[in-house]
């Protein structure tokens, strides 16, 4: 029998979350299994799947060739025909080579089929700078996914919300596709015992606050806290939020806040230019929310360039703390 | 590239001007040198050459005030692309450092400049729009200097509006959120005849401003009886001995007087809320109540304690007479850090106003009567008296103070020849 | 006449099942005759890829499937579809763009699938069944349904890099799927000679230590034996095999194709190697069916097509207000 009483709460890192995700949801249903290259005794390439093997077998712990296009498409295949595979992508990266299968097949199935079909695949793309290791193992390529009907797209900031979206998207019949940043894996935070989920489409509001919105996504999340920190010293009073799923995105929440605040910056690590800012400034700009803006709105994205080498230049193209606080001082003009 | 046409100073301390008329056309060539337009400042107009030859573009509106320096037109070389917002020069991109920071953003402090003369934030141009607020001569310190909501809240602040309107319970104005919707009160009232009547800019202000001073100023008042005999008397004398001049002093005159003189010997009551501060001011600015059909107005008289009361009455009579006609501009509204509201011409006896936000206080002024008093001596007498209820925003001004406000306005009534120095 | 000499499909099948495999590749002949003159009156809005001269590969391949069988289809699908127990009306109509059409109108020719049937769908994209199917296997294992994939694809797609990715996955995983190759000779306008290396698609089969064969796609009795074979292959769960079907289509590659990249002489040759006829010869020899049962077999067919287009004709249209309905299992916000 269960014990009663509060969930129990203790501290896990991101990537252990995950892990405790998975692992929970290969005890849970049968038709539960990872795919992924060298997620099996190696562990992963980032130790997300660490032991797992052990406890569920090779034959729910499957490593595959390295083969992206094959692998992410055997899951599309099998995510069809009655399995809920879990695929995962070495690097967010070398998803350019199994685009054809998320965006022409996942994707499109159950529409171009009239519904007769679902595919709940699940794939996790470990993104983001921050690593050194330039520009072919630390794009941040949400903003491509996002732009695909079809597919959910969720980038996860906190080790709970890691567990709850993993354990969210199997319960989803939909496509969906988790964005996991590289440097956050290590961060530790409060997750939950047992089964639950984060919901997908829900942005969560960090930090509240008067003045000034501050929509951010994955490892940016942190920075914008940071940043609203400094900045309340100053007397601006910055509201965080964490949007969570990029697609679909919590429009409600967004607007409410700006409606409150009147002022927004985006915060995202993906190319500034046709990215997730360019979507939320523009649903704000043609949301009944445009009439409370008291600014301009601020997008901090990546430059228009692949991740450098030079740990300098890799800092240099991706937003920062002080980049926030720039454009927070600059749109408040220091006065509130 | 073309030359931009700033509002030039041309006057000491001049910080806005007001373009009167072009006497080029857009889109027609002009020599330099040669008259381009007229502006007025508070004090001349004055014609202003060409300072540059070219074919005039984006002229501002006539009517526009705008502060010295801001460009109001721009002269193109013949043949020259006219560019839908020809801007403060934007820096280039620094392409040798990655910018993943925003676009170069001007600091808040540059001068706002656009074609239009105008750059305001959506949330400006609401308020403004709900407030019936010219966003022209509204000063923008907001990011690339845009006119943002303190802007317009600033310019709101010295608005026509009167703190003195009575408000009947269960019709107050829509402003609320939590009042019921519109169809749900046309339910009450149906089968019942009535006429619907929109509101327009300004009592959408009133209703909005009031409400919002109502439910979030903590109001105290305090109340006093004034005997105005010796002040009758007093200004019976004086319009006689004005007569011939054409001045003819009103009660309400006095009153200014007596608040504006009062204001100075109590210097902390003469203060508004800053939110986070409170201006104390050291001129008594006063706004004056003055219906008008339909609505009602607050212009202000500047420097009132600096003023004789032959110049108080013939400012409030020219203000009066601007305001029945509707011909405030928004700078003869805008400051004051106490208001007066008179009803007394209307019969009433005395009332509480609702304090005029971010003033610190207002005094409403109900009918001299005839009454009994007793006196110092313990004799009951006839006198004419008017009962005054000074409204207070207790954030700023505590009871003991806005006493001593009250009184020193009594005193000054009451010994009214001091109010005539 | 002794046992060895009688054909596989004759003594494999019951004389029932080859009159209804007849019947399907004149099903098949007539739907794509259908739907050409559908086009050309103007009832058809897309392209069509036409797979008159294929009908043996197709009907051949799905003979010993069931429905809890599966199949990946190309974007020449048609027949696959058919073969697969498809409804015609149903067919018909989500080649009209019509409600009742098997995608409701939003997948069009390219798109036609029939998921209770197995058939996991045509594919728009070469190369895009691959996986797909080498997925639908892995669940069969899993599941422990016993269930085999045919994955159908082109000479084209063995020039796709999924190809490659998938018989590997496959053959290292022993999954339970046949890979069919229709070799038509031609991707659109490029003949293989011109795109492939190997003269035999079927020899790739080595690469992943799987069997290979080669038939006559135009002989009905050589595909179903050779496939048949794969499918009992996978069945014991030996793993995947590919067949090579030499096939040939007798019309363009689709609608927009003037022909310019092979000859008259070419086309008429295959002409005179139609696996129809073929295939109704066989069966007259062995006395499965009259002469005459095939005409009037013919003509129930051409029949039952002409009730197809009717039933499509008369379907509702799908309502614009629900152009985006099936993106998602349900609505999600804007």
């Amino acid at each position: 029998m269960k014990a009663l009483g509060t969930p129990e709460v203790r501290e896990l890192s991101y990537a252990e979350a995950i892990r405790e995700a998975l692992d929970i949801a290969l005890d849970r249903d049968d038709r539960v299994f990872l795919m992924g290259e060298d997620i099996g005794v190696y562990g992963g390439a980032f130790q997300v799947t660490g032991d797992l093997v052990e406890k569920h077998g090779p034959d729910r712990v499957m490593d595959t060739p390295i083969s992206e296009l094959g692998g992410a498409g055997v899951a599309v295949g099998a995510a069809m025909t009655g399995m809920k595979p879990i695929f995962e992508f070495q690097f967010a990266d070398f998803a350019a080579l199994a685009m054809e299968q998320i965006a022409n097949q996942a994707a499109k199935a159950r529409f171009m089929l009239g519904g007769s079909v679902s595919v709940p695949v699940v794939m996790r793309f470990p993104a983001g700078s921050g690593t050194g290791a330039a520009a072919q193992h630390s794009q941040s390529i949400e903003a491509w996914l996002g732009h695909v009907p079809g597919l959910k797209v969720v980038q996860p900031s906190v080790p709970e919300d890691a567990k709850g979206l993993v354990l969210a998207a199997l319960e989803d019949s939909d496509p969906v596709m988790i964005f996991e940043h590289k440097i956050l894996y290590k961060m530790k935070g409060h997750v939950p015992a047992g089964y639950y989920t984060t919901p997908i489409g829900k942005a969560a509001v960090r930090r509240t606050g008067a003045n000034l919105t501050i929509v951010a996504t994955s490892v940016m999340v942190w920075r914008a806290i940071e940043a609203a920190e400094t900045l309340a010293a100053e007397g601006i009073d910055a509201e965080v939020v964490d949007l969570r799923s990029i697609r679909p995105m919590d429009r409600e929440t967004v607007l409410e806040s700006v409606r409150k605040t009147g002022r927004l910056i985006c915060v995202y690590e993906g190319v500034k230019t046709l990215g997730v800012g360019a979507e939320v400034s523009a649903m704000v700009a043609e949301s009944d929310a445009f009439d409370f803006l008291d600014a301009p709105i601020v997008r901090l994205g990546g430059a228009d360039s692949p991740i450098p080498y030079n740990p300098q230049l890799e800092k240099a193209v991706v937003p920062q703390v002080s980049d926030i606080l720039v454009a927070a001082r600059d749109l408040t003009g220091g006065r509130i | 590239m073309p030359v931009e046409v700033i509002m030039p100073k041309v006057d000491m301390d001049m910080a806005t001007g007001t373009v009167m008329v072009w006497h080029i056309a857009e889109g027609a060539k002009v020599e330099r040198g040669e008259p381009l337009l007229d502006i007025e400042t508070d004090k001349a107009a004055m014609e202003i050459e060409a300072p540059h030859s070219g074919i005039l573009r984006h002229p501002l509106a006539v009517g526009s005030e705008v502060p010295i320096g801001k460009a109001i037109a721009w002269l193109y070389a013949e043949g020259e692309v006219v560019g839908p917002t020809p801007n403060e020069t934007v820096p280039p991109t620094d392409v040798s450092v990655p910018a993943a920071s925003p676009d170069p953003a001007p600091k808040a402090t540059a001068p706002a400049a656009s074609d239009d003369g105008l750059r305001a934030t959506p949330l400006a141009r609401k308020i403004a729009a709900e407030n019936g607020i010219d966003l022209v001569g509204v000063r923008g310190t907001g990011p690339r200097g845009r006119i943002c909501k303190a802007d317009v809240l600033a310019a709101k602040g010295k608005l026509p509006f009167s703190a003195a309107e009575p408000m009947p319970a269960g019709t107050g104005p829509s402003a609320s959120p939590a009042e019921p919707a519109a169809h749900t009160i046309l339910q009450m009232f149906q089968g019942r005849d009535y006429e619907e009547v929109t509101l327009d800019g300004m009592r959408r202000t009133v209703a909005t401003r009031l409400t919002e001073a109502k439910q979030t100023i903590p109001h105290f008042y305090l109340r006093r009886e004034v005997e105005v005999d010796a002040l009758l008397a007093l200004r019976g004398e004086v319009n006689e001995g004005l007569a011939p001049r054409g001045i003819r002093l009103t009660v309400n005159d006095f009153i200014i007087r007596a608040c504006a003189v009062a204001l100075q010997r109590v210097p902390e009551a003469n203060a508004a809320w800053a939110g986070d501060r409170i201006l104390h001011f050291a001129r008594s600015d006063l706004s004056v109540a003055v219906a008008v059909k339909g609505g009602i107005f607050t212009p202000v008289i500047r420097d009132a304690d600096l003023k004789p009361l032959s110049a108080i009455s013939a400012e409030m009579k020219a203000l009066g007479m601007k305001a029945r006609d509707r011909k405030l501009m928004p700078v003869d509204c805008t400051g004051g850090a106490f208001s007066i509201s008179n009803l007394g011409m209307f019969g009433v006896d005395e009332f509480d106003a609702i304090v005029n936000p971010p003033q610190g206080a207002i005094l409403a002024v109900g009918a001299g009567r005839k009454r009994m008093v007793v006196g110092e001596d313990e004799e009951a007498r006839a006198a004419t008296t008017m009962r005054l209820t000074l409204s207070v925003d207790h954030r700023m001004i505590d009871g003991a103070l806005g006493a001593d406000l009250l009184g020193a306005i009594v005193a000054g009534l009451e010994r009214p020849m001091a109010l005539l120095g | 006449m002794p046992e060895t000499n009688i054909p596989y499909v004759i003594r494999a099948y019951r004389p029932s099942a080859l009159k209804e495999a007849l019947m399907k590749m004149y099903l098949i002949r007539k739907f794509e005759e259908g739907a050409e003159e559908s086009y050309m009156r103007g009832l058809i809005h897309g392209t069509m890829h036409l797979s008159i001269g294929q009908e043996a590969s197709a009907v051949g391949s799905c003979m010993a499937l069931t429905d809890e069988d599966k199949i990946t289809s190309t974007h020449r699908g048609h027949g696959h579809c058919i073969a697969k127990g498809a409804d015609l009306g149903r067919m018909f109509a989500e080649f009209f763009g019509k409600e009742t059409g098997y995608c409701r109108g939003r997948g069009g020719s390219m798109h036609i699938a029939d998921p209770s049937k197995g058939n996991l769908g045509a594919n728009g994209i070469v190369g895009g069944g691959f996986p797909i199917a080498v997925g639908a296997a892995l669940s069969a294992k899993k599941l422990g349904t016993g269930a085999v994939t045919i994955c159908f694809f082109g000479d084209g797609a063995g020039n796709e890099g999924a190809f490659h990715e998938s018989l590997n996955i496959a053959a290292i995983w022993k999954l339970p799927v046949v890979f069919v190759c229709e070799n038509n000779g031609y991707g659109m306008s490029t003949s293989t000679e011109r795109s492939t290396a190997v003269k035999r698609i079927a020899d790739r089969a080595t690469s992943y230590s799987m069997p290979g064969a080669i038939v006559d796609g135009n002989d009905f009795n050589a595909v179903t034996e050779a496939v048949d074979a794969s499918v009992a292959w996978a069945r014991a769960r030996e793993g995947p095999s590919l067949v090579e079907a030499r096939t040939y289509r007798l019309r363009g590659h689709s609608k927009s194709d003037r022909n310019r990249y092979r000859t008259r002489e070419e086309i008429t040759q295959w002409m005179e190697r139609d696996p129809i006829p073929r295939f109704a010869d066989l069966l007259i020899a062995h006395k499965v069916i009259t002469r005459k049962a095939v005409r009037d077999l013919e003509d129930a067919a051409a029949k039952t097509i002409a009730e197809a287009i009717e039933f499509a004709s008369a379907s509702p249209d799908p309502r614009v207000e629900e152009a985006t309905k099936y993106v998602y299992a349900e609505r999600v916000p804007a």
